[in-house]
């Protein structure tokens, strides 16, 4: 059996769910190590072993900024037991770790890859390039561990593994010059539905015309108790904050109802938000790309189309 | 303070990209420009060496070509480039990448390293991460706010849920989002000056890199694509059939 590696970090006080679905893949591929980081609970272990996990490495950084740690104590604990493959998330300190231990081991890393099967001695990875339009093949090769990152939503978290795994604690060295401390933490405030989980998401882009115009996008979302999300470029215009980006450097979702208003569908926004089970996209452009995975595509300026449909949900 | 910023020339996002059908491989016109997320990179740098005194290089890797999106970096007010172009790096995985980058910045020298979170063509999103091991440095990632000075540096890091305010040493690499700071536009001065910056073309034997390409792209088809539905134009009552097709979904 293949020894497969998991990265899985804390959200809350509970697995991240990147860290679930990729444990679930995992156990298609082989023994599963989870590597936990966070603070750590008999739950949290429990949820682990539920998703496949047989041994659970766990690694609680405290303030210290985890990635070269992380890495360094991965790296240690990889010189003297093998792995034949490392998953991470697209996601921050995945990122972050992953990128310091492929340079560490002197490997390369396959990053955003919506899927991923071992080869003989190689991994062999799909990539959704162009927006989603092409699939790519791609194959790391030379010695394990092969290190993949995986793009969010790409398997379901499935539990019923069952396993009760044994927990080790990974002891995190002093890595000197390379160390950095976290000296603050500030949450946003989080309210109503949350893109990765709300069941319908609506969306705004540029085709709003003004950050006041995202008013239209909350109101409409308050009414079916939807999660507001936004193209990266009125992101990077500051008209909301990056944690409602969906894209490829933003979010995955994947809901049962995705409305995009005002948004042309540039690739960097589909790859996001194209597995969406139903699309509603509202634009003025009859060429724009995002009337082509569109279930109800309306060509109408959303300066008139929304305030309609808010009226009119408010009749019902 | 020297301030290292990397840039990346990419085809323009704006026109079509394509892949070579044997190597797959993305084709890199002779005229590429400077990666968007770049720009703010390179206008972090050149606050903080302005406020501290101390100098910009750009650290670039890729074919060089017409060298347009170099020049955008430099008339932005970079002092001088330096550009590994080597035939063999062609394809080059990530590993090979950072091992060049990383090279290329310890034989320039640096306090400080600037490079954006992720490049809009190739989107790996661990290059600056690898460049920082390989120096022995702090990654501060994702940046939303940079200070440096005094042997430190300081930065607002992006969460899923927030920020939090990260701390290191100097000298640091730090991965900056777009929106950490308003990229200037170039003046006519400073494009008419661009021409004349110093610019350094290496190799990667220059640099006594080995180049190992343990990865590939093996195979390139269309994905399943999704149909598109109707389209209607909006006479004044199409919010009706959207409140239809919520009906349908039992979303009300």
């Amino acid at each position: 059996m293949a020894n497969i590696w998991v990265f899985v970090e804390e959200d809350g006080d509970s697995p991240s769910s990147i860290g679930l679905e990729l444990l679930t893949k995992a156990r298609s591929l082989g023994d599963v190590t989870a590597v936990y980081l966070g603070s750590g609970s008999d739950t949290a272990f429990s949820t682990l072993g539920d998703h496949g996990a047989a041994r659970v490495l766990h690694a609680d950084p405290g303030d210290s900024l985890p990635s070269a740690p992380v890495a360094a104590a991965l790296a240690e604990r990889l010189s003297t037991e093998s792995a034949d493959l490392i998953l991470f998330g697209q996601a921050y300190n995945d990122r972050d770790i992953a990128g310091r231990l492929a340079a560490r081991l002197g490997r390369s890393v396959l990053s955003n890859a919506s899927d991923v099967e071992l080869g003989d001695g190689s991994a062999v990875t799909t990539h959704e390039i162009f927006g989603g339009t092409q699939l790519a093949k791609a194959e790391v090769r030379g010695d394990a561990p092969h290190i993949v990152l995986v793009r969010p939503k790409s398997f379901p978290a499935e539990a019923g593994a069952g396993l009760t795994p044994e927990v080790e604690t990974l002891p995190l060295p002093d890595v000197g010059r390379s160390s950095a401390k976290i000296t603050a933490r500030h949450a946003e405030e989080r309210e109503g539905p949350q893109l990765t989980d709300a069941a319908v998401i609506v969306s705004g882009g540029r085709g709003l015309g003004s950050a006041e115009a995202y008013g239209m996008v909350e109101e409409l979302a308050k009414r079916l108790n939807a999660a507001t999300g936004a193209t990266r470029a009125i992101v990077d215009s500051g008209w909301v904050p990056y944690s409602k980006q969906v894209g490829q450097t933003g979010t995955t979702v994947k809901p049962d109802v995705y409305i995009a208003a005002g948004i042309s569908g540039a690739m960097q926004h589909l790859v996001g938000m194209k597995d969406s089970k139903t699309i509603v996209a509202i634009n003025k452009d009859p060429d724009a790309p995002i009337f082509s995975i569109a279930d109800l595509g309306i060509v109408g300026d959303v300066h008139n189309v929304l305030p309609k449909l808010i009226e009119a949900l408010d009749a019902r | 303070m020297q301030v290292v910023v990397c840039v990346k020339q990419i085809p323009d996002p704006a026109g079509t990209q394509s892949l070579d059908p044997e190597t797959h491989n993305l084709v890199r016109p002779d005229d590429q420009v400077l990666d968007d997320t770049d720009r703010y990179g390179v206008e972090m740098g050149l606050q903080i060496a302005q406020e501290k005194g101390g100098t910009v290089t750009l650290v670039s890797m890729g074919p060089a070509g017409s060298m347009q999106g170099i020049r955008q970096a430099l008339a932005m007010g970079a002092d001088r480039a330096v550009v590994v172009d080597d035939p063999a790096l062609k394809g080059a995985d990530a590993l090979t990448t950072a091992r060049i980058l990383a090279a290329a910045i310890g034989r320039t020298g640096y306090d400080l390293v600037i490079a954006g979170t992720e490049s809009t063509d190739g989107y790996s999103g661990v290059l600056p991460q690898m460049v920082a091991e390989f120096l022995d440095a702090p990654a501060l990632t994702y940046a939303t706010r940079v200070t440096a000075g005094d042997g430190k540096v300081s930065i607002d890091r992006q969460t899923n849920t927030g920020y939090e305010v990260v701390e290191a040493d100097l000298p640091a690499v730090v991965s900056v989002t777009a929106g950490v700071v308003e990229p200037r536009y170039p003046t006519f001065k400073g494009i008419m000056d661009a021409k004349k910056k110093e610019v350094e073309n290496l190799t990667a034997s220059d640099l006594g890199v080995e180049i190992s390409v343990l990865q590939s792209v093996t195979a390139v088809e269309p994905a399943p694509e999704r149909e598109a539905g109707v389209k209607i134009e909006d006479d004044g009552t199409a919010h009706l059939k959207i409140v239809e097709l919520l009906e349908q979904k039992k979303v009300i």
